[in-house]
């Protein structure tokens, strides 16, 4: 194809998306398009399943049968989430154990939140109840995000997310109407996820380098700084409500734009842990890249088996 | 009538209830995606069933206690679960191994349970039934798979098999409440469950070419609350926040 | 033993007797029993089917979107074939 034509695919791609059409995985697509889709994804499909290890560390221990159940649920539709999101990314001809390839050498990112370490039952309240939070935040314009596969993968997490947060939040409304040792908890939780929380979405505009494009793709609706407003202000009411409070002395009501002023975000700790230097990075890795080497000869296995009944069933046709 | 009844109550919940929290662990851990949201989900059927089991076991004690002091706050010595469900996650193999031989009794069990004269237990059993069929359905295929794959397989699925079968015949076996439960209608004679047992496990490990383990030594206590050495880390896992933070609500 | 990873598979699920299949989304399985079983296990958590397909992705042929232009205008001034096209007096109810 010449450049001329590139050019006149790409005007008719653009004009495409600006009328709000959907792409679907055998369109025409720019290269950039397609790496982009991929990298976000990919990434996306990964904080899902490498989000599932903080959780899953409370599996054992839930306090009580409903809240075990309730977690297990919880931790499962994250593995489901991944899978949705895998899917989606393989409709852009990479596979499933590229991507993994990707994640397990490091070059592939994650949430960085999932790096820190889960010390309490409160953080399972703190994690649902912020972190979900945030992440729907984020999610929920994507359920109308240029691309198709993407887009219903979203329709589909967003919908089973709902119960997410609420899950999260009921844990800490527990704990925050329980004896001073839980309020305790609950605070001590808040206190620590709080900042991770804000800094999950994304540096701020000034710092952030793929925002203009993912905007014209509908990858991203609202900017970083937008979305983290957002999440101050949904959020301080409902910490209030509970009697809890939010670890930030410079957070202030600020009646004149109808929002909250805030606090300075650590930047310096969210690139360290960015970097891979977080409390958890190597437990994380570590934890992914062993479930999956130990489970190889499993799959082989599945493979062999599969291919020995195709055999046999051949040969009864003959 | 009562105390038995409660006791038998307790022998069918608690291997749910252990099984269950195995299983669990293993979320997020597993060898694909699509294995770990089905072990989960085998998990979630047992809690659940556990959850049935207990919050009648309450009501049949009339003590004050709930489901989950039931389930957290007894010594280990009261915990009345079969030795096979607490046996570890070695690797997949020992994971589906143990969901094979305890699905195949726990299907026959409920298949007879369902006839109990206890109305409550009857429904609990009509009810986990259809759960059970597929978690056999489930283990089953991969003892298949995995006896029959690879060379590598075959060897480590043998393996799971011949270490976990010392724990099968513990299943046959009838505690003093199960004997006057029997009598009463209400229980199962394990005792006649044994020999179907048998003949269906021995049918999928003969078609994933697995040898039937010749040993006739077998392990028993669980039933008795003696348990192997794995129990006591499993419950302190368990039993970690009831403990640690006695009296408070979640 | 060179590792071969497990195909994709694409999964249709009817939500309730009286509806299509419809296509839910894609999963890797060894084979095709294992496919059902996890697509059970993936899809249908929430009570959303009563019966699943499930098909391996190679084996589906697709149309090219390059050909839609032949493939798909051409029906698009066949306006005889909705009744909107025929002209009928008022008088005549529910037809």
């Amino acid at each position: 194809m010449s450049e001329e034509q590139i050019k006149n695919l790409e005007a008719q791609f653009e004009a495409r998306i600006a009328r709000d059409e959907k792409i679907e995985a055998k369109d025409w697509m720019p290269e950039k398009y397609r790496q982009t889709h991929i990298r976000q994804m990919s990434q996306h499909a990964h904080s899902e399943i490498v989000g599932m290890l903080p959780e899953g560390n409370w599996i054992t221990r839930a306090p009580s049968l409903r809240r075990k159940v309730a977690l297990l649920a919880k931790v499962q539709d994250e593995a489901g989430h991944g899978l949705y999101l895998y899917s989606a990314c393989e409709t852009l001809g990479i596979s499933r154990d590229e991507l993994y390839d990707q994640l397990h050498s490091g070059k592939a990112k994650y949430s960085s939140i999932f790096n820190y370490p889960t010390v309490t039952w409160a953080d399972m309240g703190a994690i649902g109840w912020l972190v979900d939070g945030a992440a729907i935040i984020n999610q929920v314009p994507l359920c109308n995000t240029s691309y198709g596969p993407y887009a219903r993968a979203m329709v589909r997490v967003c919908k089973e997310e709902s119960f997410h947060q609420r899950q999260g939040y009921e844990i800490m409304i527990k704990l925050a109407n329980g004896t001073p040792e839980q309020k305790e908890m609950a605070q001590d939780a808040l206190n620590r996820w709080w900042w991770p929380s804000l800094m999950m979405l994304g540096p701020t505009d000034a710092e952030s380098i793929h925002t203009e494009q993912s905007m014209k793709w509908k990858l991203k609706r609202k900017s970083n700084d937008e979305l983290r407003q957002q999440f101050i202000d949904q959020t301080v009411p409902q910490a209030d409500l509970i009697g809890l409070t939010i670890p930030d002395p410079d957070l202030k009501w600020n009646e004149e734009k109808g929002s909250y002023d805030f606090g300075e975000i650590n930047w310096d700790e969210f690139w360290q842990v960015v970097k891979g230097h977080g409390p958890c990075n190597k437990e994380r890795m570590n934890a992914r890249v062993g479930a999956w080497e130990r489970g190889e000869w499993v799959r082989d296995a599945a493979m062999a088996y599969a291919e020995k009944q195709q055999q046999k069933k051949e040969k009864q046709v003959v | 009538m009562k105390d038995n009844l409660y006791k038998y109550i307790l022998g069918i919940a608690d291997n749910s209830l252990i099984l269950g929290q195995r299983m669990g662990s293993l979320t997020g851990h597993g060898p694909s995606l699509e294995t770990d949201i089905a072990c989960t989900n085998i998990s979630l059927d047992l809690f659940g069933q556990v959850r049935s089991y207990y919050q009648y076991a309450a009501k049949i004690a009339g003590d004050g206690r709930t489901e989950d002091d039931i389930a957290m706050l007894r010594k280990e010595r009261e915990y009345v679960n079969v030795l096979l469900v607490e046996q570890p996650n070695t690797d997949f193999a020992y994971t589906m191994a143990r969901q094979f031989l305890f699905d195949v009794y726990h299907l026959l069990l409920l298949n007879e349970l369902q006839k109990s004269k206890d109305l409550t237990l009857s429904a609990i059993a009509s009810k986990s039934i259809k759960e059970v069929s597929y978690h056999q359905r489930f283990s089953s295929d991969w003892i298949k798979r995995l006896g029959d794959g690879t060379d590598l397989s075959h060897q480590k699925m043998q393996d799971a098999i011949d270490a976990l079968w010392a724990y099968t015949d513990e299943l046959f076996h009838q505690t003093q409440a199960d004997k006057v439960m029997v009598k009463e209608g209400v229980g199962v004679d394990v005792t006649k469950l044994k020999e179907t047992y048998y003949k269906q496990v021995n049918e999928v490990l003969e078609e994933a070419t697995l040898n039937i383990p010749e040993s006739k030594y077998f392990q028993k206590g669980g039933k008795e609350g003696i348990h192997t050495e794995h129990m006591g880390y499993l419950l302190s896992d368990l039993q970690y926040m009831q403990r640690t933070y006695p009296n408070m609500e979640w | 033993m060179a590792t071969k990873n497990w195909p994709l598979w694409e999964v249709f699920v009817r939500s309730k007797n009286g509806l299509e299949h419809r296509h839910f989304g894609s999963l890797h399985a060894a084979d095709a029993e294992m496919a059902l079983e996890n697509a059970r296990d993936v899809y249908t958590r929430r009570n959303e089917g009563v019966s699943i397909w499930v098909v391996e992705s190679k084996h589906i042929t697709a149309s090219n979107p390059e050909h839609n232009g032949e493939l798909f205008e051409p029906a698009q001034d066949k306006v005889y074939r909705h009744p909107t096209f025929y002209d009928l007096p008022d008088e005549v109810k529910h037809m």
